[in-house]
Parts: C-alpha cells; sequence; structure tokens
C-alpha cells in the first residue's frame, strides 16, 4: 500500500510519456532528502582516478553523494573507498585533500586506520579499554562494491546493486571513448594535477541532464563561439569530421544515462584538427589514423557528452573531462571536475589540451560559465508556489525515437529530449523503489535492437538542418 | 646634509606603482576592458592556482603548479583577449547583464626592483585584493587573496608582464570567474 502511494506521489511529479516533469524536482528539499536515501546511497558513484593514487599510502579525499570519503591505495596496492569518519566518535579521519600516508589517525581521540582501514591504534587500549574493545569490528567502513573501469575508480553503497558493467549496460561503448586511449588503445588515460570545485547555485539534476545530451541549448553558448576558443582557433571545438557523421542520441531509460555521440557513415579520411599547433595536429593525426587501423568499423563513433546516472558526466574528446555533481541541498550543488589526457602523450600535447581545457570548462571556462548561469537563475525562477504548477516541458522528439543503428540503447539522429526523458525514467524508478526490476532487452543490453540496422541507412544529420552544434559554421556541422 | 635621493626615489616609485594598480582597478570597474588589456604587455603571463589542503611539512604541494597542472587560470593575453570579446559580445549570459564589480587594491609592497628605484624598469609587487560582486538582483560575491605582479616599463608606460592571483579558498565559494582579478 505504502509502495503504491510513494508511486503515485512521484509519477505525479514525473510524466515521461507526456514529456512533463515538475519544478519540484529541482527545489524541494523533501524530495532532495529522499534523494540520498533512494538513489545516491545505491547508485554506481565515479570517485576518482587510478593515477591519483600511483603508490601505497597514497589517498585522495573524494564523494560520494553528501559523504566525503577516502580514496586510497594501502601497502598490497589493493585501492579501497572508505567513509571519512572515524568510527569512535565520527570526526572526519582525514580533512586533507590528497596525500600520502601509512595511517589516518583522528584527531579527535587519537583512533589510528590503516590505508587498508583496519582500526591498529588506539590510545590507551589496556587503560581505559581493558583490550576489551575488538579492533577487527570497529576498522573504517569501507564500500561494499567498488570497481577499477579502465582506470576510475566507482563505487556504490549497496551490496546488492548490479556489477558495475551491468548498471552501465550499453553506455559503455560510449563512455569509453573517453576513457580508451585517442590511437584506439583501452584505458590508458591519466587526470592532470588538480581537481577543479565549485559551488553551483542550483539544483545538481540541471547539470546531470544537460550532460545527459542536450544538443539544443548551444544557442546559449553564442558568445563563445563567437570569441573563439577551439583549438583550431574557432569555436569551441573542432567538428569538421562530424560534417559526414551522424548524430547519435542514446538514452538508456531503463539505466539512466544518456549520450551524445556521432557516428561516421563511412570510413571518413582524417579531417584536420588542432590546428593552431602544428605538433599537436600530427599526434591526432596519427591517433585518428592508428585508432582506424585497431578498431575497424568500431573507431566510427566519436564520442561528444554523455551523464552516467546519476551524477557523473563527461565530454570525451574537446574537451577531455569528468565532472561530477555533488547534491548539496535542493539548491546547491558542488562540481568538481576532473581532466584526463592519454598518459604517454607527448609534453607539448598535454600542454595545449590542459590550456584548451582550461578555458573550455569549470568556473572559468567560457563554456560552462554561461551553463550554470541558466541552471542558477532556472532553479531561482522555479521556487515560487506559482512556479512550481507549471512543469517543465521534455516533449522534443516525443515518439520519434528510431530504434535502429547497431548501437544499444533508445537512438535518434536528431536533437531531442529523449536523453532527458530517460534520466528521469530511471530517477523515478529509483525513488519510487521500482529500480530492481528494470525491462532489458534492446533498451539497454548492448545488443543492436534490429537485426540488419545499417547506420549509412539513416538521414546524415545536415538533412535534419539542427541548430549550429559547436558554433562552427553550420555547413561545418 | 642627510641625502634623502634614494628615499625619495622609492616614495615616487611607490606612489607611481600604486596608481597603475588603482588605474588598472578603476578601468575593469567602469568596464573599459580593451583599455585594460592595453595595460597588459604582449607576453603577460597570468596564473591563479587552485589552492589543496595539504598536511603540515608539505605545503610545496599546496598551490597548484604554473604550467603543469590544472589552475583556475593559466594563461596569456591571446585568452585574456577571448574572455573581453566574449563580455563584449553582449550574449555572454553569465556577464549579461552586466554585474556590479568593485575591487579594493591595498597592501601594495614593492618586493623588488630593477635596476634601481630612480631609474626603474622592472618592479615586482604585491597587493591584496578584496572583489565585491553583485550582479542581476541579490547576487552578491566577495573574493579576497592576495596578487604577485611583476611591472615592465616598455616605452615609458608600465605594462604587467606576471601576475599571480592567490585566492584565500579551497573550494571556489562562487559559480564563476567571469571577471579579472
Amino acid at each position: 500500500m505504502a509502495r503504491t502511494a510513494r508511486h503515485d506521489a512521484i509519477h505525479a511529479l514525473v510524466d515521461v510519456k507526456q514529456g512533463l516533469i515538475s519544478r519540484e524536482l529541482f527545489v524541494n528539499e523533501e524530495l532532495y532528502q529522499q534523494e540520498q536515501e533512494r538513489l545516491f546511497a545505491h547508485c554506481w558513484l565515479f570517485v576518482g582516478h587510478e593515477s591519483q593514487i600511483p603508490k601505497p599510502g597514497d589517498y585522495f579525499v573524494s564523494a560520494m553523494g553528501e559523504e566525503s570519503v577516502i580514496l586510497t591505495r594501502d601497502r598490497e596496492q589493493r585501492i579501497h573507498v572508505f567513509l571519512n569518519t572515524c568510527r569512535h566518535r565520527g570526526m572526519k579521519v582525514c580533512r586533507y585533500d590528497e596525500g600520502n600516508t601509512p595511517v589516518f589517525t583522528c584527531p579527535y581521540h587519537g583512533w589510528s586506520y590503516g590505508t587498508d582501514g583496519r582500526l591498529v591504534g588506539v590510545p590507551y587500549y589496556r587503560e581505559c579499554y581493558q583490550e576489551q574493545l575488538d579492533k577487527a569490528e570497529w576498522g573504517l567502513v569501507e564500500v561494499p562494491q567498488l570497481v577499477n573501469y579502465k582506470g576510475t575508480i566507482w563505487a556504490t553503497w549497496d551490496e546488492a546493486a548490479p556489477p558495475f558493467a551491468e548498471y552501465l549496460g550499453g553506455m559503455k561503448v560510449h563512455l569509453d571513448t573517453l576513457l580508451d586511449c585517442r590511437d584506439g588503445r583501452e584505458g590508458g588515460s591519466e587526470v592532470l594535477g588538480g581537481v577543479q570545485k565549485w559551488v553551483m547555485p542550483c539544483n545538481w539534476k540541471f547539470a546531470a541532464e544537460n550532460f545527459a545530451g542536450d544538443a539544443y541549448h548551444n544557442i546559449s553558448h553564442r558568445s563563445v563561439d563567437l570569441a573563439g576558443i577551439g583549438p583550431s582557433g574557432a569555436g569551441r571545438r573542432d567538428t569538421v569530421e562530424r560534417s559526414t557523421a551522424q548524430r547519435l542520441g542514446a538514452s538508456f531509460p531503463d539505466l539512466g544515462h544518456g549520450a551524445v555521440s556521432f557516428l561516421q557513415l563511412d570510413d571518413v579520411p582524417y579531417t584536420p584538427s588542432y590546428q593552431n599547433t602544428p605538433i599537436v595536429e600530427e599526434y591526432f593525426r596519427h591517433c585518428y589514423e592508428e585508432r582506424k587501423r585497431r578498431l575497424g568499423k568500431d573507431a566510427r563513433l566519436l564520442g561528444l557528452v554523455g551523464n552516467v546516472f546519476p551524477n557523473t558526466a563527461y565530454l570525451a574528446r574537446q574537451p577531455r573531462s569528468i565532472a561530477v555533481w555533488h547534491p548539496r541541498g535542493a539548491l546547491k550543488t558542488e562540481a568538481w571536475r576532473w581532466f584526463l589526457v592519454d598518459a604517454d602523450a607527448p609534453p607539448e600535447v598535454k600542454d595545449v589540451l590542459r590550456h584548451y581545457y582550461l578555458r573550455y570548462s569549470g568556473p572559468a571556462g567560457m563554456t560552462e560559465q554561461d551553463d550554470m548561469e541558466n541552471w542558477n537563475y532556472a532553479t531561482l525562477a522555479s521556487k515560487g508556489v506559482i512556479a512550481r504548477r507549471y512543469p517543465y516541458n521534455y516533449q522534443m522528439g516525443l515518439g520519434q525515437d528510431y530504434g535502429t543503428y547497431d548501437s544499444p540503447g533508445v537512438l535518434t539522429d536528431r536533437i531531442a529530449e529523449q536523453n532527458q526523458r530517460g534520466f528521469y525514467e530511471r530517477w523515478a524508478a529509483y525513488m519510487d523503489g521500482a529500480r530492481t526490476d528494470p525491462r532489458n532487452g534492446g533498451r539497454n543490453d548492448g545488443r543492436a535492437t534490429r537485426k540488419g540496422a545499417r547506420p549509412g541507412a539513416h538521414r546524415p544529420e545536415s538533412r535534419g538542418k539542427p541548430p549550429d552544434a559547436d558554433g562552427r559554421s553550420r555547413s561545418g556541422g | 646634509m642627510t641625502d634623502h635621493s634614494d628615499d625619495v626615489a622609492h616614495l615616487l616609485l611607490q606612489q607611481k606603482i600604486e596608481s597603475f594598480l588603482y588605474r588598472e582597478a578603476e578601468l575593469l570597474d567602469e568596464r573599459r576592458y580593451e583599455e585594460w588589456l592595453a595595460l597588459l604587455a604582449e607576453d603577460v603571463r597570468y596564473w591563479m592556482p587552485m589552492r589543496r589542503n595539504v598536511k603540515f611539512g608539505e605545503l610545496e604541494r599546496e598551490f597548484t603548479r604554473e604550467g603543469q597542472d590544472v589552475n583556475w587560470f593559466d594563461e596569456g593575453k591571446e585568452t585574456l583577449t577571448r574572455r573581453v570579446q566574449q563580455i563584449l559580445t553582449g550574449v555572454h549570459w553569465a556577464e549579461e547583464p552586466l554585474s556590479r564589480i568593485c575591487h579594493m587594491v591595498s597592501n601594495v609592497q614593492i618586493l623588488d626592483v630593477k635596476p634601481s628605484a630612480s631609474a626603474p624598469s622592472e618592479v615586482t609587487v604585491k597587493s591584496r585584493f578584496l572583489i565585491y560582486r553583485n550582479r542581476v538582483e541579490t547576487e552578491t560575491d566577495i573574493l579576497v587573496g592576495k596578487r604577485e605582479d611583476v611591472l615592465h616599463r616598455i616605452d615609458g608606460h608600465w605594462k604587467l608582464r606576471r601576475r599571480k592571483i592567490v585566492l584565500d579558498q579551497n573550494v571556489l565559494q562562487v559559480k564563476n570567474l567571469t571577471f579579472f582579478f
């Protein structure tokens, strides 16, 4: 009975069939609290990158939802994620951002924990505890599940959560365009030193749904397109290669992920990129050709943007970055941003990429600034009791899904809001408690949805005349 | 009689450098961005590291490194010029409508002068800033920190050749950095 009431309450707010989402999701503190329990305590969340903790004793203090956690590597080289709180009276055992340590010692009463989480030191153990305290029972709280996926560390507090690969489902191919080497080798990334952290006065879902693939908002970035910060001097990024590719909006409504990638229709030769810097251009030319040689037809998938449910977003290529939208109240988010490069890329390449990343993303990023302004004032303008009566509109492309590519998920080659509808469908499933029973099949599982589907059978993007994707000339895609 | 000429040269230099910094702040607050750009040397370095919480004894790791790590800013005149161009499009929504910004500059200390105070061609100067920003209706930010500048005298005019900006924050407490320090 309670389950039904909860179901009805949630589905009164989320009507994906009509493309209507209540503003309560973005401003309501009670829903926000429910999200912490029903969603963030169960989902797989990105914690950090293995390159941040290369040596035994290295640690990086991260967050999972509202909780502070420690990502660390123990003496046996095993990676752990611990709740950053003393088991005795709760004090944070680590208030540094990163470093190397043999033990985490609580400043309050001095309990200390090894990098494997075991309680190894209790002051006056004999005198005060008469050696009666069972230290083995009072180690740091550790996540029940953790995975190192191509160098990225993910964890969940739910021991019954499906394995990460299953959680990721068909989103894998899109996430891999972020995590694999530019020349097609698996994994091989590292993060540049320093994680950007800043506050955004908006609900975390504004950022998540945007990165799930909101190509419609490009008009918002007109100023940076005019100023021109791309690695070839114009627009926001190099997009020539996309002029011969098809947009691939991929939604995974049973999982909550969303991505926008591009799919080349044929073998397309390298098109110039990074033209500001000859040595970098040469590097990416080499990588492009090498990737094609290694991956064959699979190299036709070019990643752009995506959001792994619920709050881990990426930009796959230009710039190449992971962001986490940490919830900090219904009206506040703390954004953390990591920047990736191939670990073995030449220093000149890393340096040019770093400069480009910084002028694009983050609070000083000329693109991301305008996004945050929109999320900020959309949040503010949705707080009022009158405003809350009027749901947001996610009807773009409703009923227009085309599931006929050799690629998993619910797909479209149009600019549409199916990815956002998919995100909220999954959000509702977590919130009403139905998440343990996802429908499976072609919507999620990484198999082609229809036999014989050929990418080439679909309209090239240019025929659909979508809005300018990245600030280059419209004919350039 | 004591010769005060060296003291006088230092006083005059202090006054000139302060005037430069105040004029620069004035141009920014008056939104005269192109005139502000003209105060920057062509090879200016504009660097604002991020700051980490690190253990005592490891303070060399507190700041992200110029030219290597992720920073808030680590750029030259080309990118700074693009930032100005972006504001001047009139559709840079994070600065449209324009914010009301007030730069307070204080604690101006000349750390080094070359070759001499009486004939200076390069000055290293440290100062404090307090930047107040108010935008749209009630949105208000206050940012406080230090700057370490290198000024060069080029063709009879002082130009900013290097600026290190040290913000006294860890998690940035503002949503963006659309303005100049």
